[in-house]
């Protein structure tokens, strides 16, 4: 309880603050303008931030990551354009709210509904968060290995794209978090005689070229440059009726959020696909959805704040990142010195609590200035991509120069990139490899450990209980979208009947 | 009547979140360039396949040991293996994707922005960050980006200006300067 408090300490302090308002200021940016992601951002902005202190750089890079589920909102109600994936639900009742003239309802129930879902989210944490890292101080290498094995798969299954293609990245991941000595025996393996690549790949540069340059690239053959009229913003207060009319849309879509939130993989674009078919599954008049439902804006929005902020659970108790964005903040913390996982409540109270804490007051910050600051950003959308781009260019290239004053750490970030962008042409997502190139050398490791441990025998992964129980899971995840896949690819040789069925209920 | 109604609902409940995805990704479409085709997928595929078929090799040379010792080569050759696996359930499975995207004359733009960036790497070290720098913001801002001189010429100096402030006085971090 003393941490706890002790942690708001450490956010009020003016310097700290400051680093918070500019995470969730450059956050709720990057939400607005398409292009740039959350996780591109932080990878973009990793090697400045690391600069500065590590509780203050971690706080703002926290308050990017939520920030821009903010940011994202304001796109998708005014120009139909979602700033984030997480928002692009929001597009279908959020845009005919604006066109009835009702933008600024709908931006002020999201703007309530975020900051509900994200409180209620963060209170969540607070108390979970603790039991989670205090069960996870017993786990050993197989724990571990399992784990990190459950979250490599959900991170490729659940996520975008098709999975046998996000497995395969995800493996390349693996198999690129070998490259280097070998931590039991310092053999070299992948570095083709090469010095620089004796220490390993530096997980800095490669996320900055797979996230940053990638998507640079990918911009900059992407056009972006049609002229958009936002929708004129009103009164952004919503009435009584309405905030009465959207509480349980906001109650559910918190619940949902923080539980898929925690889920690895998971994480925001889920969280609000589900919040929003909930909402429309329970209510009384499903066909308002799509035509300007007050629920389907509060019930998305509210959920992918919730489940930003409880995807920080997995990373802060089990050194595990749930989604890309975590996986930078992982990154952050290890250039920072400081090893994520379990310990961490217990060597760096003020950390932990900072930045949980920061979350409280950060989401108050973007309560207070995101219906404001609407004419603003709505500005700013003005500015042609074009201008940005060379500015995000010369950030990657300096940042990553000063990370090890090295050059070659450019051509290896270069070489991401370019590996990033042909991924992106060919339909592989990047997240996933990045992910599974942070998990790699932990995953390994503790096979290893764990081997040793057994002396030899696989079937010690099985036996134990908690390694079998993750295990077990680890194959009802692999299983499940298969299965799915074969009843969807039913459903689909059936669906003529179905649609003639629904309108027989029409009539 | 009401009966044949929940029966429908029912049968539908499992499907708004099918729909709604699909809902999303056609939103998503709209902004995508055209397909690439089935081409794209198989040389995806064949090239994940060579990297595992290549890692399998290396991982083989690294020495296997055994599962009670395990050597350095084990783990990658099991991920080795996985990948070539997956590259060939890509290969059967993958043809009918259309997730990809077809390389078109516009895709010349991150060609140029790649050599740029090569350019910066090598000028950097000797010529300090300022003037190469300006170049990389000319280049982008007129002739990838299409802005006019006017506004390519402000916000280039503007640009390196700024950078010379943030970084030499704001986190005071070295980077090889000329000024």
């Amino acid at each position: 309880m003393d941490a706890f408090l002790d942690g708001f300490s450490v956010v009020t302090q003016p310097g700290n603050l400051l680093y918070c308002l500019i995470g969730v200021l450059i956050g709720m940016l990057i939400g607005v303008l398409p292009g740039l992601g959350p996780a591109a951002t932080m990878a973009i902005l990793l090697p400045i931030v690391v600069t500065v202190d590590p509780v203050a750089a971690v706080i703002m890079l926290a308050g990017i990551y939520y920030g821009a589920q903010y940011g994202g909102t304001i796109t998708s109600v005014l120009l139909r354009l979602p700033g984030e994936a997480s928002s692009v639900v929001t597009v279908f009742d959020g845009f005919a709210l604006a066109k009835q003239g009702k933008a600024g309802t709908a931006l002020g129930i999201a703007a309530v509904g975020s900051f509900v879902g994200a409180t209620v989210s963060i209170v969540a944490l607070s108390l979970t968060a603790p039991i989670v890292a205090g069960w996870a101080l017993d786990f050993g290498p197989a724990e571990y290995a399992a784990l990190a094995l459950l979250g490599v798969l959900l991170i490729a299954t659940i996520g975008s794209g098709h999975p046998v293609k996000a497995l395969i990245a995800a493996s390349i991941g693996l198999l690129l978090a070998t490259v280097g000595r070998d931590s039991f025996n310092n053999s070299q393996r992948f570095t083709f005689d090469s010095l620089q690549l004796a220490d390993g790949l530096d997980f800095v540069v490669v996320a900055m070229g797979l996230f940053g340059v990638g998507e640079i690239l990918y911009n900059l053959e992407e056009r972006h440059g049609k002229v958009h009229v936002p929708a004129a913003v009103a009164n952004i207060w919503p009435s009584r009726k309405e905030l009465k009319q959207a509480t349980p849309a906001i109650g559910r879509g918190s619940l949902i959020g923080f539980f898929l939130g925690v889920l690895p993989g998971g994480g925001a674009v889920m969280a609000s696909l589900a919040a929003y078919a909930t909402e429309k599954r329970v209510s009384k008049t499903p066909e308002r959805f799509g035509r300007g439902a007050i629920e389907g804006v509060a019930a998305p929005e509210t959920a992918n704040n919730a489940a930003a902020t409880s995807s920080f659970i997995p990373l802060l108790t089990l050194g595990i990142p749930a989604n890309a964005s975590m996986g930078m903040l992982f990154a952050a913390l290890l250039v920072l010195g400081i090893t994520p996982g379990p310990q961490l409540l217990e060597e760096r109270p003020d950390l932990f609590w900072g930045v949980v804490n920061s979350m409280y007051i950060g989401n108050l910050l973007l309560l207070v200035l995101s219906l404001p600051l609407v004419g603003i950003f709505v500005r700013i959308l003005r500015v042609r991509p074009a201008i940005l781009a060379p500015i995000t260019a010369l950030i990657t290239i300096l940042g990553v120069y000063t990370i090890n004053n090295s050059v070659f750490d450019i051509f290896v970030m270069i070489a991401f990139g370019i590996l990033g962008y042909l991924m992106k042409k060919v339909g592989f997502e990047p997240g996933p490899m990045v992910l599974a190139f942070v998990l790699g050398a932990l995953l390994e490791n503790n096979v290893r450990r764990a081997l040793l441990i057994f002396e030899g025998d696989p079937t010690g992964f099985v036996t134990r209980p908690i390694s079998g129980t993750i295990l077990a899971l680890f194959l009802v995840a692999a299983v499940f979208p298969v299965v799915q896949a074969v009843r969807r690819r039913r459903a689909a040789t059936t669906v003529p009947d179905e649609t003639t069925q629904r309108e027989d209920v029409l009539r | 009547m009401s009966d044949e109604r929940t029966t429908a609902r029912r049968a539908g409940e499992g499907d708004i979140l099918a729909e709604l995805e699909a809902e999303v990704a056609h939103e998503l479409e709209e902004q995508r360039p055209p397909a690439g085709g089935p081409t794209y997928q198989v040389v995806a595929a064949l090239v994940t396949l060579a990297v595992g078929l290549v890692g399998a090799v290396l991982a083989q040379g690294y020495g296997l040991g055994s599962l009670s010792r395990p050597g350095p080569g084990l783990w990658p050759m099991v991920v080795s293996v996985v990948i070539v696996v997956l590259s060939l359930a890509l290969l059967l499975v993958g043809r009918g994707l259309d997730d990809s995207e077809r390389f078109s004359r516009a895709s010349v733009l991150p060609l140029v922005g790649v050599a740029t960036f090569i350019a910066l790497a090598f000028l950097i070290p000797t010529l300090g960050f300022e003037l190469p720098a300006l170049g990389l913001c000319v280049v982008w801002l007129r002739f990838l980006g299409g802005e006019s001189w006017r506004s390519t010429i402000v916000v280039s100096l503007g640009t390196v200006a700024a950078f010379y402030a943030l970084f030499l006085y704001g986190l005071r971090i070295p980077l090889p300067h000329l000024f």
